[in-house]
């Protein structure tokens, strides 16, 4: 530890740190562009200068460690003066054009301007100009404004692991960019907006659509994939305008995946906003008495089912079990895809070591997932520990993948997955030397018709390779969407009998539904579900309700209401308790607390206790023959990852970035 | 000359392929990317003895890279770096003009005047309608004390001025390469009219 000074405030840091991190410790702010705490020290803008004692030139702070007894000075003539004379320079080249600027009112150079710069610039020469960039259908860019921090470089390179960016050419002609002009090919290109301090990059779909002030900001969860990411929803006058990430250094740190940023567009598109009942074989809109009166006759003694769809909130799951109860049916699906879960046991089901678990793993066995696509965000926590070094990576699925990081590419399929499961295979030394070894099923890899003999086996690698261990939980499912957990921890998983004759979808695609059966649909938004249904009621999107949403990891999060859902659609779990009224099994709660009193009482995970990292203390697998595992070779289970769910499929963004990104797919 | 295709694809041949075995070989394992500007170079050089034109093509830089293991944009970055590497095609030959301040002092705008005369350029950048000259401004050679320098391709002109300069610039159209070095016939960088001893020093 060194005890350093800063402004007559005595802090004690770890050695190593830097001067920048001390004189935050001591609660001073420090201004500055490149430096960034998720990215290596560039040094470069050298905004962060401050005095040091007996040093004869002003320190920039973010690159220079601190020495025991160091005495610092933030606020000084010396230090003034540096940090005018360099935001006049950052200034030389930057465009006075913050009324035209999507950056303004939340821009870092506008903000250190007028708290750290000069009233006037003596610069009287002309300004260079510099060609905008192409970097893909997400991020819109202003070359001028680029004080070439490289925060975007260093991102790009080291938490993306795509290293495409670059800064070409020098001096004054110095320009950011790919060079050779592509789209970058990452899924957390958003990033780069929120990293860029000036207004270079920025939104293309935000262009010029709002300013910050006239935001609402709601704090919510993101739901298109599993990560479970924390984020900020941004809407005015009923609108969702961006959503952007909070921090959450246990689930997302500051990133976020682009589905997850940029597809709610699809919200105010193809949306199901008034309940239709089917007559004569068409579906006629219809007001909600009807619809819910065309339910009660629909279902009335019959044999009734309930599917549960992989974007559905808890509450209103556990309002439609309650309902099939009191309706005499304990039918309940919530597997659409047909992955063999066992949902016996929680941590059968969930991603058990934790996404900030990964920075303790020691070794890693990647099974039939494509992380990068499935979920960005986990991806790059992989990604930075490979960085940390030492973390061998074992890969069983399609050769030649680019996850970002090296890894050893095992085998194809079935036979490699054996071959682990019977401890022969050369990989098994790798995982058996390690202290912490830890596995990724993908959730993809059960839905094959071997997916019960997949988990088990994959189960059977975790026990024999040391990663279950009474303060290690090395066994990992990764999901793929954020309403996919929560279900399986309601107990959705009785199966739906084959002579089913009535069956509620909740958003759920209607796979499997017989002949005849009446169908009500409750979603929002109208694809085949809606297409086959006898009766459809308009629930809310993620957006439009306050809910709560299970991650991979089996974390529990609530997300809040942004804005209200569109004409007559409302929030889930209120229309299964209207319908229950009318279908004479009214459920005993009529307020938001009163189903998550409910939550509580049916699944612990909802108790209101925070997700812990966990060990094993259980070895018993689930069930399943390891034996019956076939050869079959694990396919991508996500293939376009732009346009993975209903959402998705109905964003005009999502649909340029296929076109950009999976020309073959979007034809 | 401001519109040029870039070449399709680009492959090492084999003498290039040669000169990459020893380069790479002087760096320690692990640390290949060092060797990027020498190839940059082995680029430049196939790319002239291929077209006539020395110059690093997209696909040039791409080959490199993947031969270093290295992504080809921090093989770009190097490249447009460096204004050694030319990252368009230029003339026959390139003439390096050195205009820091010792030449400069020594008549560098002489000789500068001398290649847009009998070169047909228009100034610096600029490569001959022929596609015989290219002519860049450089900073220093390092050969200050035969200023003023004319570099041609790899070669030093030194002691130039604008009559010398001319006739250099007509031989080279007609195919010839005179002899690099100085042109009056000074031995290395010697006094001018010969060698002399300390003893000998001129006004003693």
């Amino acid at each position: 530890m060194a005890k350093v000074t800063v402004d007559g405030i005595e802090v004690e840091v770890p050695n190593g740190v830097s001067v920048l991190q001390a004189c935050e410790a001591a609660g001073k702010e420090i201004p500055r562009f490149c430096y960034h705490e998720r990215l290596s020290v560039a040094g470069n803008c050298r905004m962060c200068l401050v005095e040091v004692e007996k040093a004869p030139k002003p320190i920039a702070s973010c690159a220079y460690p601190v020495a025991d007894g160091m005495k610092v000075f933030t606020d000084s003539p010396m230090v003034r003066n540096g940090r005018r004379g360099v935001m006049e320079f950052l200034l030389i080249n930057h465009p006075l054009d913050c009324p035209i600027c999507d950056q303004g009112g939340e821009c870092d150079l506008q903000d250190q301007a007028v708290a750290f710069g000069k009233d006037a610039s003596r610069y009287r020469e002309e300004k260079r100009a510099v060609k905008d960039k192409y970097l893909g259908p997400l991020v819109k860019t202003i070359m001028n404004r680029c004080i070439q921090c490289t925060r975007c470089v260093r991102f790009a390179t080291e938490v993306a692991g795509v290293p495409e960016l670059g800064a070409t050419n020098r001096g004054e002609n110095m320009e950011i960019g790919t060079y050779v002009e592509k789209a970058l090919t990452t899924e957390l290109s958003g990033n780069l907006i929120d990293i860029c301090p000036v207004g270079a990059l920025t939104s293309r779909p935000y262009a010029f659509v709002s300013r910050p002030w006239e935001l609402r900001k709601t704090d919510s969860i993101d739901v298109l994939d599993a990560t479970g990411t924390n984020i900020r929803i941004d809407a005015r006058s009923g609108e969702v305008l961006r959503i952007m990430p909070r921090t959450n250094d246990d689930v997302n740190e500051e990133w976020m995946a682009d589905r997850g940023r940029f597809a709610f567009d699809g919200l105010k598109r193809r949306r199901l906003d008034r309940p239709w009942i089917r007559k004569g074989g068409k579906l006629v809109p219809a007001s909600w008495m009807e619809a819910f009166t065309a339910i009660a006759e629909g279902f009335r003694g019959k044999k009734l089912g309930a599917v549960v769809g992989d974007l559905v909130d808890a509450e209103a799951t556990v309002a439609l079990r309650d309902l099939m109860a009191a309706l005499g049916s304990t039918n309940l699906e919530c597997r659409v895809d047909d992955a063999a879960i066992d949902a016996s046991r929680r941590d059968f089901y969930t991603f058990n070591t934790g996404i900030a678990g990964i920075e303790e793993a020691d070794a890693l066995l990647i099974i039939g997932s494509n992380p990068r696509i499935e979920s960005p965000v986990i991806n790059a926590r992989i990604r930075k520990r490979v960085v940390a070094g030492s973390f061998p990576i074992g890969f069983i699925g399609p050769r030649g993948l680019d996850l970002t990081y090296g890894h050893d590419w095992l085998g194809e399929g079935g036979a490699t997955l054996a071959a682990l499961a019977g401890g022969s295979h050369r990989f098994n030394e790798v995982l058996r030397a390690a202290k912490r070894p830890m596995l990724i099923l993908g959730r993809g890899a059960l839905t094959r018709g071997d997916g019960a003999a997949v988990l088990a086996a994959a189960w059977q690698i975790a026990a024999q390779n040391n990663m279950l261990q009474a303060d290690w939980h090395g066994f990992n499912l990764l999901h793929q969407f954020g309403g996919q957990v929560a279900p399986l921890d309601l107990g959705f998983t009785t199966g739906i009998p084959a002579d089913v004759q009535g069956l509620w979808l909740l958003g759920a695609e209607p796979g499997g539904v017989p002949e005849g059966a009446f169908v009500v649909y409750q979603g929002h938004h109208g694809e085949a579900g809606a297409a086959r249904a006898d009766v459809i009621l308009p629930g809310a999107a993620y957006t439009e309700k306050d809910a709560t949403w299970v991650n991979t990891e089996g974390r529990v999060q609530r997300g809040r209401l942004a804005v209200y859902p569109p004409g007559e659609a409302r929030e889930d779990w209120k229309i299964i308790r209207a319908a229950s009224e009318l279908l004479g099994a009214r459920l005993p709660y009529d307020s938001l607390d009163g189903v998550r009193a409910r939550l509580a009482e049916v699944s612990p995970a909802f108790a209101g206790a925070e997700f812990t990292p966990h060990g094993c203390t259980d070895q018993t697998g689930p069930a399943g023959d390891v034996a019956a595992v076939s050869d079959a070779a694990f396919t991508p289970s996500v293939a376009n990852y732009w346009q993975a769910d209903v959402i998705s499929r109905a964003s005009a963004t999502m649909a340029e970035c296929a076109r950009t990104y999976l020309p073959q797919a979007a034809e | 000359m401001t519109d040029f295709i870039q070449p399709e694809s680009f492959a090492f041949d084999d003498e290039s392929l040669k000169a990459i075995d020893t380069i790479v070989k002087r760096y320690p394992p692990g640390k290949q990317a060092s060797a990027v500007i020498p190839l940059l170079y082995v680029v430049q050089k196939q790319m002239q003895r291929q077209t006539g034109s020395a110059w690093v093509p997209n696909k040039g830089m791409d080959a490199v890279g993947e031969r270093l293991g290295m992504p080809a944009i921090r093989v770009y970055e190097v490249a447009t770096f460096y204004f050694m590497f030319n990252m368009k095609p230029i003339g026959k030959y390139h003439l390096q003009v050195c205009g820091t301040t010792p030449c400069w002092l020594r008549g560098s705008d002489d000789v500068a005047r001398a290649c847009r005369d009998a070169g047909h350029l228009s100034g610096y950048g600029q490569t001959s309608e022929d596609g015989v000259f290219t002519m860049t401004e450089v900073e220093c050679l390092g050969g200050c004390v035969n200023a003023p320098i004319l570099q041609v391709d790899d070669d030093y002109y030194e002691d130039m001025d604008y009559d010398s300069t001319v006739k250099l610039l007509e031989a080279l159209r007609r195919g010839e390469r005179p002899a690099p070095g100085s042109v009056i016939g000074r031995q290395t960088s010697a006094p001018v009219g010969g060698p002399q001893t300390l003893t000998d020093v001129a006004g003693e």
